[in-house]
């Protein structure tokens, strides 16, 4: 008989018995697991937040980490604040959220909202017992778009861990780290391995240059590894890499092309790569662990499996226990559509017994009539030698409408090449593998492509 | 190098990348009987702007589009005077 699933973060971390060595550390601020459950980060006021919705408004992911291991089984909700929320749409995360607490950093900052309980997130400081509460807490996740309004899905802490498979002790406890922030779906995933297997984890920080990250992550032994593909490219421009040797690399978040799996793989030859598909509404769908671009086509359709998948009008669709229920708030809004599913806007191909991802619905560029994703011609452009990034953008066209243009950013040994011959040879290959309009009508040499803070590239 | 030179072999260019049988250029080649189509001369567009600085079919909101290769020429000589 399977042992019962622990019902909170706090509850789960007591059970995996972190051993004394597991620490979170930022490299600024490490704080051992082992203070977690018997202290506290929030002053003595954990008991005023039984039941609140809570704003966890906080400047540092350590703090994060600290607030959500403290109030998850105690708080109604903890609606978790991505770094770069702008404070104009504070009021109306405040007001969809219902939150009446906020934790947080800097007190100052919040006392125009009319939240009579603002707490101060501390170092954690022990404590004799911790308030017990047997409320199953609501983690409210803000989804990645990033303009307009934000919207935030509902998940629950059984939803957000129901990916992670109960591992047995391991002779050698994993060191996980992420490039993520872990206020943010992919990075909230790595952040609750680690917990849920008394781990260290090696938080990022945005201060950082990605040299230094790299060195803090093999000086701190890490072992299993997250990030974005960006993220990935990104690592791989730092001559760091060959001091660090992770076990386990996993990229998610954006399209996964064969490029930066293959670069992954030369660059660490002995480690396992898995691609992950998954996003803030429907949670943590499926992985890839076989180094090749897409997914099994038997991956589609197969029901009474845990997560079930459909391809509807070319979107991926997702449908399991691990999906966020709604958007808080938004009653406008359907998270999920009438048949359980959610539309993940991702559109994927089939080609032979695999499917592909070729981009964002809402991403389409309209050439003339013709519909042209911007990821399908950047997997084309990144399987070039010299291509370290890529973005393809829309250009506005007086004769059609909009015309693809790309930005492309080459790696140290092409920096100082021939720019002319490179490029003829770059539009020779876009010639080959894909169709006229989506052959880019300009392609320019850039330093930088910009990325997000949540290191995906800017669109 | 003249705005003329450039659009010409710009045009060679774009043909090149589009697999487009070229008809040989003058300036009474009617431009829908050049063997480009509308994405070759949108293509054509973005181009010279990168490289002239100039868009003779954005500068205006009631532009006719040209319809002899010596017109479409033109088009960028006046712009440019």
């Amino acid at each position: 008989m399977s042992r019962p699933k622990p019902r909170s973060l706090l509850e789960a971390l007591l059970k995996s018995g972190p051993p004394s060595q597991s620490v979170l550390s930022d490299g600024i601020t490490t704080v051992p697991l082992q203070a977690m459950t018997t202290g506290t980060c929030l002053a003595g006021h954990t008991a005023d937040l039984i039941g609140r919705s809570v704003l966890v408004a906080v400047a540092t992911q350590l703090e994060a980490a600290l607030v959500l291991i403290e109030l998850d089984g105690l708080a109604r909700r903890l609606v978790l604040c991505p770094p770069d929320l702008a404070t104009e749409h504070l009021q109306s995360v405040i007001t969809d959220a219902e939150v009446d607490a906020i934790a947080c950093t800097d007190v100052s900052a919040f006392a125009s909202y009319g939240i009579d309980r603002i707490v101060k997130v501390t170092t954690p400081v022990p404590i004799q017992q911790h308030p017990v509460a047997d409320t199953t807490t609501e983690w409210l996740m803000f989804t990645s778009g990033t303009t307009g309004k934000p919207k935030m899905a509902i998940h629950s802490f059984a939803g957000l861990t129901g990916a992670i498979k109960a591992t047995g002790t391991t002779a050698i406890q994993p060191v996980w780290a992420t490039f993520y922030d872990i206020r943010r779906f992919g990075g909230l995933q790595i952040f609750l391995r680690a917990m849920l297997m008394g781990s260290s984890i090696i938080l990022s920080r945005s201060d950082e240059t990605i040299s230094a990250h790299l060195q803090r992550l093999g000086d701190a032994g890490v072992s299993h590894i997250s990030g974005t593909p960006t993220h990935w490219r990104r690592a791989l421009m730092s001559s760091r890499v060959p001091a660090f040797t992770p076990q386990y690399l996993r990229l998610s978040g954006e399209i996964a092309d064969q490029a930066i799996l293959d670069a992954l793989k030369g660059a660490f030859p002995r480690s396992s790569i898995a691609h992950a598909y998954a996003s803030t509404e429907a949670g943590v769908g499926f992985e890839v662990t076989d180094g090749l671009e897409g997914f099994p086509a038997n991956y589609i359709g197969s029901a009474g499996g845990e997560v079930e998948m459909n391809v509807r009008d070319g979107a991926l669709q997702i449908r399991s226990p691990r999906m966020a229920s709604f958007y808080a708030g938004r009653p406008d809004l359907a998270l999920i559509g009438s048949d359980g599913f959610v539309d993940t806007g991702d559109i994927v191909e089939l080609r032979g017994n695999r499917y592909y991802f070729v981009g964002r619905r809402g991403g389409i560029i309209n050439v003339g009539g013709l519909k042209v994703h911007p990821e399908e011609i950047e997997t084309v452009i990144n399987r070039h030698a010299a291509i370290r990034l890529s973005r393809v953008r829309s250009r506005k066209s007086p004769i059609i409408g909009a015309i693809v243009v790309a930005d492309i950013m080459l790696n140290e040994e092409a920096a100082g090449s021939d720019q002319i011959a490179l490029k003829s040879d770059i539009m020779a290959l876009c010639k080959r593998e894909l169709p006229p309009h989506k052959i880019p009508a300009v392609l320019n040499v850039v330093a930088a492509i910009e990325t997000t803070i949540g290191g995906k590239i800017a669109r | 190098m003249s705005i003329r030179l450039t659009i010409v072999q710009n045009i060679e260019q774009v043909a090149k990348e589009q697999n487009r049988r070229l008809m040989p250029l003058s300036d009474d080649l009617a431009l829908l009987d050049s063997g480009l189509d509308s994405l070759c001369f949108a293509i054509l567009v973005a181009r010279l702007e990168d490289k002239l600085g100039l868009d003779p079919f954005s500068a205006s909101d009631d532009i006719e589009f040209p319809v002899t290769l010596g017109e479409f020429i033109g088009n960028y000589e006046n712009v440019a005077a």
